[in-house]
């Protein structure tokens, strides 16, 4: 019997509520299965099952939230029943604090753990200690007011706190916010850009996209992803994850996406395996992704697994990002909005679509030396397109 | 096909993309990617959708001709007509 446990969806992420539960108890479940669906602050993600077996029991009501690490579902295995199982394969179960309730009935509510508001680290050393109530300071921290602006007599209770006209962030600008602010605080991040020539790349996708009807149509997007995937084979230390003090380079390009949202918000799910199958194929599975993700569907898997990440702006940008790194991955390519350009080629003055091409990459694992490898090796990829 | 026609199954469809935007207060002759906020992928779903639902190929070379609500229109009666 294993326990299935509410997976950690990033480095961010505290609780989730189970909003589906897709298989009923006593169906056969095989890995790669969906088998439920959480809603994070990312939205609804679609958990997978990663073993062969037999759903047991659902341990924990619909609509209910808990903590990372808390046990969802028993597993049955199919062929040994009742042997435990030897690897965790959730990432990230909490340590023993989680609660761990065996009975769904008595599962207690998400703890408001006062701790979770980030300390003021980098405080003023104040001469008086200012005395917040643990509610006021939540609610201070979740509408963005200073609480230094209100004195230190007497203690600040929630009654004390300015009304205030401005909304909470929303959950998902608290994720985005947790997510960057831990890049910036432990990635020793470095940034390079150059100029790609984009010039035959676009001219290839109108080529390719001529007698296709709309469904089977080329973004350049697309060939930017590959070009990616193509020269990490070259540079490992730009694809892969640095955790627990050590850079773990993956064996496959997970590309992650950033995607933004309607109504705000971005996320970066994972195109797994960018380095397989054709541009079609690959040009499918993005707009699959895509699809999805806006209609706030993802999969587990793809928010956790990404181990590079592309930011393009498309053709209504403006000319260049420096992206900040998505941790726990090493790096982060850029790419601007694509312009016309007066190029000097062979002594002469040409007009080329041309793009500004930007990397941000984890000082901790790799040098700008190699970095400019690694840019000028996706530019040059770019410069092949029919070889993508 | 006739315009009123036309326009509906246009606001359908982009209110599929961008569901909060009101078709009725944008500016029907700027670039319907600005006034709606839709990126690359979208406006390929949405030629996706049209050519789909009027049978029309909906050719890259013909993007041009769709940029703003009006165009789009314009566009499609001319080519169902």
């Amino acid at each position: 019997m294993t326990q299935f446990l509410m997976p950690s969806l990033g480095a961010d992420m505290e609780d989730g509520t189970l909003i589906e539960q897709l298989i009923a108890p006593g169906e056969r479940v095989k890995r790669g299965d969906i088998i439920a669906a959480v809603e994070t602050q990312k939205g609804a993600i679609e958990i997978e099952v990663f073993e062969d077996g037999f759903l047991d029991k659902w341990l924990v009501p619909l609509g209910t939230k808990v903590p990372v690490g808390t046990p969802i579902a028993e597993i049955r295995s199919s062929d040994m029943p009742d042997i435990p199982q030897p690897v965790d394969p959730v990432p990230q179960p909490l340590p023993p604090e989680a609660p761990q309730p065996a009975d769904p009935d008595i599962t207690p509510p998400a703890p408001e753990d006062p701790n979770v508001q980030p300390p003021p680290a980098d405080e003023p050393p104040d001469e008086i200690r200012q005395r917040v109530t643990p509610a006021a300071r939540r609610k201070a921290a979740q509408a963005g007011i200073d609480l230094s602006q209100l004195g230190t007599v007497g203690i600040i209770s929630l009654d004390d706190l300015p009304q205030t006209q401005t909304a909470p962030l929303s959950a998902m600008r608290q994720a985005i916010a947790a997510a960057m602010s831990r890049s910036k605080r432990e990635i020793p991040h470095y940034y390079l850009s150059d100029t790609v020539d984009l010039t035959e790349a676009e001219a290839f996708v109108t080529d390719h996209n001529t007698d296709l009807p709309p469904d089977a149509r080329l973004l350049i997007g697309a060939l930017f992803i590959r070009a990616i995937a193509r020269a990490v084979a070259k540079f490992p230390e730009f694809n892969g994850v640095f955790k627990n003090d050590q850079f773990a380079p993956n064996p496959k390009p997970h590309v992650g996406m950033a995607i933004n949202l309607r109504g705000g918000g971005l996320v970066a799910p994972a195109l797994h395996d960018a380095d397989d199958g054709d541009l079609d194929d690959l040009m499918t599975r993005l707009r699959d992704l895509v699809d999805r993700v806006r209609q706030g569907r993802f999969r587990a898997r793809e928010l956790t697994d990404a181990t590079i990440t592309l930011t393009s702006l498309g053709d209504r940008g403006v000319t260049g990002i420096t992206g900040i790194i998505f941790p726990p991955q090493v790096a982060i390519i850029g790419i601007g909005t694509p312009q016309w350009q007066a190029v000097v080629r062979d002594g002469n003055v040409v007009a080329r679509r041309t793009a500004t091409i930007t990397l941000a990459a984890d000082h901790r694992v790799s040098d700008g030396h190699r970095g400019a490898g690694f840019l000028r090796a996706i530019i040059s990829n770019l410069q092949k397109p029919e070889t993508l | 096909m006739t315009e009123p026609d036309l326009r509906s199954i246009v606001i359908t469809h982009m209110g599929r993309i961008a569901p909060e935007i009101d078709i009725e207060t944008i500016d029907p002759t700027a670039d319907l990617r600005d006034e709606c906020d839709i990126d690359s992928m979208d406006f390929l779903k949405l030629i996706t959708a049209l050519g789909s639902e009027l049978s029309l190929p909906m050719p890259e070379a013909d993007y041009d001709k769709m940029r703003s609500f009006n165009d789009m229109l314009a566009y499609l009666k001319d080519r169902t007509a």
